[in-house]
């Protein structure tokens, strides 16, 4: 059973056999737990089983996240290296946006008040300059209990290197207040740069109290309920983990609930053999997308949470945790449509979400949304949204879509609603190009998986701005990352800085590191999956000297010997010149973080059979709806998803309508139902698509 | 133009904004130089077949704000677009052509469709070394300060011109990085041209002159309509700022007309005899960044949105520099100009622009000695930190401490510096009491204690400003603290030149604060107590300057701070 909690609904889907059951339910902010049964009670009831009967309970959740956006967590204090009060203060000196006179630096929720200092120091190779000079621990303490800090956040310089200082610290202060939470960025976060690893470390200590007594809480209300199965919990990496860990480092549970839908991508790419995937999520407030190369989705080890309302990049607090790497834009179903000074239409970032969401809710909302765009031109059927249980005012929609774009514009509302769609399309098309050039990727040829509430409404249209030719829109994709969490590993990764060159390679250094990596994770890995067979991938993150980015390049397994530089180095120039076309001959490359991922073994599941595709369904009915470059409203078939059969094919245009979402079948192209009852929409060559 | 091409216009130019921005990412992921990656020192345009720029992407500095925009024009009349061929790309790092200095490449490359010449893309990076004195302010004129390539073809139909690559790399201490470098700028350009001709393919388009004129007169415009709002007139204001051989002045008029800005630099003083001049298009880069951040903020920088704004300088006054003065340091004196710009639109437009701050960023230029690791066991090293000073308070919020503007340069992690230099800064922390008193507070500067692991000597290259004159206040508001860099043995050290640092000595460098808004004793005694309980304004302070009263509890005395700011006039309390 996968339970994912989002901000707006909770999500679970049940895995019987080969199918799928599932239940969408509010989620109950003031206690999320309830929430959670009643989703789970709803799912168990639907599949007609009994909680003793279910075999592990899968868990992510965006309750972390939430509580760092909402400013609900703990009162942190920090403490640093003396001299070093203003890590956080002084951040990177940096403003986010270049012409914003106005704006304030994130708020990286420790104020400079509860920022103390101890007199010690570490050197960067890692050893004492000045001992830890333990008479400060009243002055600190005293501090503490003033300041009512109610979990701590240690982050001394260099602990990367050597963490004794930190270690010793949490020693003398447990001894005298057992009962303070305290994170340590030695712990937390291994990783040199002091201001990211103390950002790691505080947002830990930050959310620690909280997610203990959700964690703990929901745990004891399973075994209530009668379940008997391990509870697991979802990390951002996109691994699953122990309650133990998860309550350990909370700042690990970030994101988990979007890892999900990158896990289904993965899932239906290992499924149809896709070597080259875009996984496209659409929900009501944002869109992510995640590339996946031979169905692995690309990762990384920083990320940003809070970004200032803009998603703008240095908006937020830095995070230096292994992600699922995505991007994230202001373009959901709830994205609210405007016109500026200049006559430009602009879409989102604000969002009506979901109270009081679009116009068409008629629930107070006033705004023109992309979603009352879809519904003025028609892919959306006002009597049959989200389960039917809330039904559309088009003529709310209309006037929305009229007042705040069409009069601006001075165009009927039927144009303003597709200029609005093609906007937030475009919008998603050039975020998603962009993606793909940080990393070195083109989004050509790529198949793209379309989820979430309005994934498999937009995916064709972004679809053909971006070079790509086929679509998959899985079953249940409106719980997306719940069906995928269905599917996630046990694993756990983790990151330590060790800096070295490759020519000289301190291979004994590396290997004494690596180890200790392996222990750790290892023993993390087992504790969630007792006696599976444990998978080690490890990593060098490697850049010229000089440069500021650095490029993840595998590193084999076993020790490494002497020839280990070579080979790295030739790992090194292969992924440089993927990337970037040409090596750059006589460059001394460095080495600084080092990566080991611990994964419990998991059998691929079985590839799908190929399907031809000749039966034309029948369908429930038409819908009139607006297609673009069509002057009028044409009247296209309308299937319901449940009568699709494998082997069926709808030719574009046509819309597929399900519980809590719609498929779009654009004009040139051909909608084919596969074995896993996945709809495939497949780009017809020109020549076919002439009747 | 009918609804739909309209719509059309908009999603491309959306495009064209996005696509500089993937040749920026381009640049920014392969560049060696690190003031790319620590300032993001790059640029990347896209300009119509006369050269008028269509779009910039918006990186970390406003130095190649203007400057790109008229560069293209350059190379358009130098080779003429008849003689392109599909695959030629040019190149200059003229600094009166480029962007100020030596060390700024631009490389330009006409894009074709369908074997038309329909547009160029522009792209422009900060290079490591350019042989000569290199990066300093000591040369006596552009000649000294290194290489210089005028515009010339530095690819022929995809050809590289191996003889120029390596002519630069011959002059350079860093050849390697100079060629990564080049071939990240022809990476970026060639994206640039592909990603264009794809879009004019799917939106059917075989010219861009319908978009380029709608995406011209739609940003010149909205940002004429901006500047009709600002009432006319002609508004004067100085600033006297440290210089290196003399104290100079920089004296500024502007011209605000019905639907155009004319800023005239007249009055400004002459040349340094050092590196810190500035030529007229840098100065004109930072100017109009100044004056766009209170004008019409929101429009995109392109042909239009820059055309309402003119400026001019007498020939031979420090900001705008003739051949051959050394122009190395440029930036000193550039970053300052928003701050001359904010003098005259407060007049203009009272209570919407900031207080002046630090502005010009306080990096530190630090190598070992030459004889380091023949004479001793000392490293040989070179690093520079990037660090800044307070911003200055906004007309309805504090500045911000230990941050840069107007240039968007990142500072440095003190973890990084220690691991790849054997140096140790011992203290890195905002200055109490450094931001400029007043309603809204000045950003603080930051206070940095640097020394030798292995205390050695080493040198200390800075090229620094605002320590004789600090970031004055406005409306009331007081200065913000001055900067200052002295030796822990007791030293005063200059803002400009080459220092020593002896062995076992530590050097103590010290950012200025930005000024003050409004009169500090108009200050929300709330937010005085805040500042006390997190140090960053001394309870001493708060009395005298704030006229604040905070018990010896830590609480504010509501009662005796109303009293106080009753009873004296401003400033003579606690004097």
């Amino acid at each position: 059973m996968g339970v994912d909690i989002g901000g707006t609904f909770t999500d679970v889907a049940v895995e019987v056999g080969k199918s799928y059951v599932s239940a969408k339910l509010p989620t109950t902010p003031d206690d999320p737990v309830r929430g959670v049964r009643e989703a789970m009670a709803a799912a168990l009831g639907r599949a007609g089983l009994r909680p003793s009967e279910i075999g592990t309970v899968i868990h992510g959740t965006t309750l972390a996240t939430n509580a760092i956006i909402e400013r609900k967590g703990a009162t942190v204090g920090v403490i640093t290296t003396e001299g070093f009060r203003d890590i956080l203060e002084i951040a990177y000196e940096r403003r986010y946006d270049q012409y914003d006179l106005f704006l304030d630096k994130a708020n990286l929720l420790v104020p400079r008040e509860r920022c103390l200092t101890v007199p010690e120091r570490i050197d960067a190779d890692g050893s004492v300059w000045r001992a830890l000079d333990e008479s400060a621990l009243d002055d600190l303490l005293e501090s503490v209990e003033r300041l009512g800090v109610d979990s701590l956040a240690i982050g001394l310089l260099h602990s990367y290197a050597n963490p004794v200082h930190e270690q010793r610290l949490r020693e003398l202060i447990s001894a005298r207040r057992p009962d303070l939470p305290v994170s340590l960025s030695c712990e937390v976060c291994p990783e040199i740069r002091e201001f990211d690893r103390l950002c790691t470390t505080v947002v830990n200590a930050y959310i620690k109290p909280l997610m203990e007594r959700y964690l703990s809480a929901l745990a004891g209300s399973l075994v209530d309920d009668g379940f008997e199965c391990p509870l697991l919990v979802m990390t951002s990496g996109g691994g699953m983990t122990t309650l133990h860990t998860a309550t350990r480092f909370p700042v690990r549970l970030v994101e988990s609930g979007p890892s999900g839908g990158a896990l289904l991508a993965r899932r239906i790419a290992q499924q149809l053999r896709l070597d080259s995937v875009v996984s496209f999520d659409m929900g009501g407030t944002t869109a992510k997308l995640c590339l996946l190369d031979g169905a692995e989705p690309l990762t990384s080890r920083h990320f940003e949470v809070a970004r200032a309302a803009r998603f703008i990049r240095g908006s937020g607090i830095p995070l230096r945790i292994p992600v699922i790497e995505m991007i994230e834009i202001g373009a959901g179903g709830g994205s609210i449509a405007s016109v500026d000074e200049m006559g430009r239409i602009t879409i989102g970032p604000r969002s009506a979400g979901a109270e009081p969401g679009p116009a068409c809710y008629a629930r107070g909302g006033e705004r023109a949304t992309v979603t009352d765009a879809d519904c003025h031109l028609g892919y959306l059927d006002p009597g049959a949204f989200a389960e039917g249980r809330l039904r559309l005012d088009a003529a709310g929609a209309e006037n929305a879509v009229e007042r705040d774009v069409g009069r601006a514009l001075a165009v009927p509302a039927r144009d303003a609603a597709e200029a609005i769609v093609r906007m937030v399309d475009e919008n998603m098309a050039n975020a998603a190009r962009i993606h793909a050039v940080e990393h070195g990727r083109e989004l050509h040829g790529r198949t793209l998986i379309a989820f979430g509430g309005n994934g498999p409404l937009h995916a064709a249209r972004v679809a053909a701005k971006t070079g790509i030719e086929r679509i998959v829109v899985p079953r249940d994709p409106g719980v997306g990352s719940a069906v995928g969490f269905l599917s996630a590993p046990v694993s756990y990764e983790i990151v330590r800085s060790r800096y070295t060159t490759l020519d000289p390679f301190d291979a004994s250094g590396v290997n004494r590191l690596f180890g200790e990596m392996e222990r750790e994770a290892v023993a993390v890995v087992r504790a969630g999956a007792p006696g599976a067979e444990i998978e080690i991938a490890r990593s060098a993150f490697m850049r010229y000297r000089g440069q500021g980015h650095e490029i993840e390049v595998p590193v084999p397994p076993g020790p490494l010997g002497p020839a280990a530089a070579k080979r790295l180095r030739r790992a090194y120039d292969e992924k440089y010149v993927a990337l970037f076309g040409r090596v750059v001959p006589r460059m001394v490359i460095e080495i600084m973080n080092w990566s080991l991922l611990a994964t419990a073994a998991q059998a691929p599941p079985e590839p799908l059979p190929a399907t031809a595709g000749q039966r034309a369904p029948r369908a429930e009915g038409t819908r009139r709806i607006h297609v673009e470059g069509e002057a009028q409203a044409l009247e296209v078939p309308c299937h319901a998803r449940g009568s699709l059969e494998t082997g069926d094919r709808i030719r574009g245009p046509a819309v597929v309508s399900e519980a809590q979402t719609t498929t779009y079948v654009a004009p040139g192209f051909d909608a084919i139902i596969d074995g896993g009852l996945n709809i495939v929409l497949a780009r017809v060559p020109p020549q076919a698509a002439v009747p | 133009m009918n609804d739909d091409s309209r719509v059309e216009m908009q999603i491309m130019w959306n495009r064209l904004l996005s696509v500089v921005e993937e040749q920026a990412q381009v640049l920014l992921h392969t560049a060696f130089s690190p003031i790319v990656r620590e300032c993001g020192d790059i640029s990347a345009g896209i300009f119509d077949r006369r050269g008028r720029m269509l779009a910039q992407a918006v990186t970390g500095t406003p130095g190649h704000i203007n400057t790109m925009a008229e560069s293209v024009r350059y190379f358009i009349d130098e080779f003429e677009p008849e003689t392109m061929n599909p695959g030629d790309v040019y190149l200059t790092n003229d600094p009166w052509l480029a962007s100020g200095h030596l060390n700024d490449f631009m490389l330009v490359e006409p894009v074709f469709l369908e074997g038309t010449l329909v547009a160029f893309v522009a792209c422009t990076s900060h290079l490591i070394d350019l042989g000569g004195l290199g990066m300093g302010p000591e040369g006596s004129d552009v000649f000294d300060e290194g290489f210089l390539v005028p515009p010339c073809r530095l690819v022929d139909k995809g050809e590289a011109n191996e003889f120029l690559i390596h002519l630069i790399k011959a002059n350079s201490r860093s050849p390697v990085e100079n060629e990564g470098d080049i071939y990240a700028l022809i990476a970026c350009c060639d994206v640039g041209c592909a990603r264009l001709a794809e879009m004019m393919r799917e939106f059917r388009v075989d010219s861009l002159e319908a978009l380029s004129a709608y995406v011209v007169d739609t940003s010149r415009r909205a940002t004429e309509d901006a500047i009709e709002g600002i009432p006319n007139g002609v508004y004067r204001s100085r600033m006297r700022i440290d210089g290196y051989d003399f104290e100079i002045d920089l004296a500024a008029a502007l011209h605000v007309e019905d639907r155009g800005m004319l800023l005239d630099l007249d009055g400004s003083s002459p040349c340094s005899r050092f590196g810190i001049n500035v030529p007229i298009n840098y100065t004109t880069a930072y100017s109009v960044f100044g004056i766009r951040c209170i004008v019409a903020p929101e429009v995109p920088n392109n042909a239009g949105s820059l055309a309402p704004f003119r400026l001019q300088a007498p020939s031979g006054s420090i900001v705008n520099a003739p051949r051959p003065a050394p122009v190395a340091m440029r930036h000193t004196i550039g970053q300052l100009m928003p701050d001359l710009v904010f003098g005259c639109l407060h007049q203009a437009l009272p209570g919407r622009v900031p207080a002046e701050g630090a502005s010009t960023m306080w990096d530190l230029p630090l190598r070992s000695a030459f004889d380091a690791g023949r004479k001793s066991n000392a490293r040989a090293f070179a690093v520079e930190m990037t660090h800044n000073g307070g911003t200055g308070a906004r007309p309805t919020r504090d500045g911000l401490s230990a941050t840069a503007y107007p240039s968007g340069v990142w500072g440095s992690q003190v973890e990084i510096t220690e691991s790849v230099a054997p140096l140790r800064v011992r203290r890195r922390e905002l200055r109490p009491d450094s931001g400029g008193a007043g309603t809204h507070r000045g950003g603080l500067g930051q206070v940095l204690e640097v020394e030798s692991r292995e205390r050695a000597p080493f040198h200390f290259l800075p090229s620094v400003e605002r320590i004789r004159f600090p970031a004055r206040g406005r409306d009331g508001g007081a200065d913000g603290a001055a900067g200052r860099i002295t030796l822990e043995s007791g030293a005063a050290l200059s803002g400009k030149g080459d220092h020593v640092i002896p062995g076992g000595d530590c050097l103590i460098f010290e950012t200025p604060g930005g000024a003050g808004y409004g009169a500090p004793e108009a200050r929300d005694p709330r937010a005085v107590l805040r500042d006390v309980r997190d140090g960053m304004v001394t309870a001493d302070r708060a009395q005298e300057l704030y006229r604040v009263v905070i018990d010896e509890a830590g609480e504010l005395d509501a009662e005796a701070t109303a009293r106080l700011r009753e009873s004296a006039p401003a400033g003579s309390a606690g004097a």
